[in-house]
């Protein structure tokens, strides 16, 4: 029972800050709601007994992916009103895609395949086991060589994400310390020898 | 009164419909689609744990993870990407990135 009222509070929080991520003016205010929604999808996982997943998801999104996302929004002078042009002409077209999309979709997923009776709720898992323990176990033997893909999909974006928006500035100007350090007096001051001027 | 499969399906089915709408009526700002994006994995995500959960295998939750893999390098070089067109054009307005005529 208390499952079945978590499971529909989080539920429909889920689908009130979705829909808000994607109707807000304010594209900080729609990063702060996808955080939102990360956090509630978490509390869902969390039910389903994915509990490393659930805690990985708001380590990994809301942690990192969302505070780049906040940077990049906050570092970025937009110009909101031009980028809402077009909001309420393509409302209606928007509004019927997902519309259709939901009906197709329900149309599967609400069949007797997926009822209760076809496929029976697992029984709870004993206190003492664990999911890390479980996902890691099968991580590093069956699933490590594409553990190692991932891997260097992530040096890759790393590599690209810095290669992009590195650049040299050539016009600003500082200072060398080790260059000052190192200078001789012979560098900088230089004795001329020349006849005295007589009168 | 208990959850069936099939509820998290329809919230799975729901969350994809609302990134796709999103994506429909947010056309012009690439910030927000970028979001709708991760709305959608997130959606996508939810289908895979449900019936890992259901059917008692494992393996989804391991996609899921390489699915947040991917979903984060996506997300870092999309800004970064955002970056650098924002300092070469100074706007971020879809319409303002149409060099290539594509």
């Amino acid at each position: 029972m208390i499952e079945t009222i978590v499971f529909y509070i989080f539920a429909f929080s889920t689908v009130v800050t979705a829909t808000a991520v994607v109707t807000v003016r304010n594209p900080v205010h729609a990063a702060l709601f996808l955080v939102l929604t990360f956090f509630t999808s978490a509390v869902i996982w969390m039910t389903l007994e994915a509990e490393f997943l659930a805690i990985s998801l708001v380590l990994v999104y809301v942690g990192a992916v969302m505070v780049l996302f906040l940077f990049v929004v906050m570092m970025l002078d937009i110009n909101i009103a031009r980028l809402r042009e077009g909001f309420v002409k393509y409302l209606p077209l928007g509004i019927a895609f997902a519309f259709i999309m939901l009906l197709l979709m329900l149309n599967v997923v609400t069949s007797d395949i997926f009822s209760n009776e076809a496929m029976l709720e697992p029984a709870a898992k004993a206190a003492d086991y664990s999911n890390t323990k479980a996902l890691g176990s099968v991580l590093y033997t069956e699933y490590v060589f594409a553990f190692e893909i991932a891997a260097v999909i992530l040096l890759v974006a790393i590599v690209a994400a810095i290669s992009l928006t590195m650049r040299k500035r050539t016009h600003t100007k500082f200072q060398n310390p080790s260059e000052q350090i190192r200078v001789r007096k012979a560098d900088r001051l230089r004795i001329v020898k020349m006849p005295a001027e007589g009168e | 009164m208990t959850v069936e499969l099939s509820h998290y399906l329809i919230l799975a089915a729901i969350l994809f419909s609302i990134s796709i709408a999103g994506i429909v009526i947010n056309r012009k700002n690439i910030i927000i689609l970028l979001m709708s994006i991760e709305l959608m994995l997130l959606a996508v995500n939810l289908n895979f744990i449900a019936f890992s959960h259901y059917l008692n295998d494992l393996a989804g939750q391991v996609f899921v993870f390489f699915i947040l893999t991917v979903a984060a390098a996506e997300a870092a070089i999309g800004l970064a990407i955002l970056v650098v067109l924002f300092r070469n054009k100074q706007s971020i307005n879809v319409e303002d990135i149409s060099e290539m005529k594509g």
